[in-house]
């Protein structure tokens, strides 16, 4: 692994920036930004959402263990349990739906001039995260704890070589994306 | 170059633009892309502008500091690439009410934000409840095979569409 680079907090943070510029623009690109897309997917008429996360998933998963295997990067998953993945998850997907953007998304809205994310989504957003704060140590306790299964990741799960997974999943979920073509979504 | 100012690429070379861009994530900055956490951090850096340094002694700060990170970086980053690439296409544009919110609910301003400001409120309260989002959970997570970041990004869809549903079909 890199670590040295690694180790170098401003040519990080200056990479950070790096990244986030190539990811806004290809969101844009995308068209993800723009609501309209956004809400198309949720009410299942406009499948551009899903068509570019799946592509990236498929892309980076292939490409990510790669480099494990290669000993040239570490996996970061994130811990989880029923409490936090599940309920989180839901209360996100309804904010999702009522904002019509997601957090990297509703970045790239302000970047090409939506006043809506700016204004309603990015000030909401710091208001939820600073609630959550506020409420963490009583949520941890009665919620988030339930259920906990860590920072788990499905080769662990089933005890098999990474690869055993990476390749039938990036496979499975090209299939995927081939029939909703073939049905026309 | 006429691919830099088309206004709008296959979902199918985005998305694997952003695959190969996760593999640099990983191997230059040991970090898979996520945004959500940026906002949390944002939300205890301008709390400890109004109550003071007490704000650091919230458990939630001890473990997601309210400082400049990588990830606050990228945000700022999806900003700014965003901009370049909706100048280069020529789609920039200052807007109040997308378009699909004003043949449902109508074109006043002071509406559309009250509704994006709860969805907010809720997307970065989930954000954080769940510890990730739609990148960090949806695209970097399943990338991991995280089974945390699969049954997220499950919910999300299922909240997303139940809320845009009654929204649109049922309200609307």
């Amino acid at each position: 692994m890199l670590t040295g680079l690694h180790e170098k907090k401003n040519l990080q943070l200056v990479l950070g920036l790096f990244i986030g510029v190539i990811f806004g623009f290809l969101l844009q690109k995308g068209g993800v930004t723009d609501y309209n897309v956004i809400i198309g997917q949720l009410l299942l008429t406009d499948f551009t959402v899903v068509k570019i996360m799946l592509a990236a998933s498929i892309t980076g998963m292939l490409g990510v263990h790669l480099l494990r295997s290669l000993g040239l990067a570490q996996l970061h998953p994130k811990p989880g349990s029923f409490g936090a993945s599940v309920i989180g998850g839901l209360l996100f997907g309804i904010g999702f739906g009522i904002l019509g953007y997601c957090p990297g998304t509703v970045a790239g809205a302000v970047g090409q001039g939506s006043l809506d994310a700016l204004f309603g989504g990015v000030v909401g957003m710091l208001i939820g995260a600073g609630v959550f704060a506020a409420l963490y140590p009583k949520l941890q306790q009665m919620i988030l704890s339930k259920g906990d299964f860590g920072e788990l990741t499905l080769p662990t799960l089933f005890k098999v070589n990474p690869w055993i997974l990476v390749i039938p999943v990036a496979i499975a979920l090209t299939a995927l994306l081939w029939w909703m073509e073939r049905i026309g979504l | 170059m006429d691919w830099l100012t088309m206004a709008r690429w296959s979902p199918y070379m985005v998305g694997i633009g952003i695959g190969i861009l996760s593999w640099f994530a990983f191997l230059l900055s040991d970090k898979p892309i996520g945004c959500s956490t940026a906002y949390a951090r944002t939300s205890g850096m301008l709390e400890r502008l109004v109550r003071g340094n007490k704000v650091l002694e919230k458990p939630y700060y001890q473990k997601f500091a309210p400082v400049v990170d990588w990830e606050w970086m990228l945000v700022v980053g999806v900003v700014i690439g965003a901009f370049i690439s909706a100048q280069l296409s020529g789609v920039f544009q200052l807007l109040w009410v997308p378009s699909t919110w004003a043949t449902a609910f109508g074109t006043n301003p002071a509406l559309r934000w009250l509704v994006a400001l709860i969805g907010g409120f809720f997307m970065g309260l989930g954000a954080r409840w769940a510890g990730g989002c739609t990148s960090g959970h949806g695209i970097s997570g399943t990338l991991q095979l995280a089974v945390s970041s699969w049954l997220a990004a499950i919910c999300f869809f299922i909240g997303g569409i139940a809320a845009a549903m009654i929204i649109f079909h049922v309200i609307g």
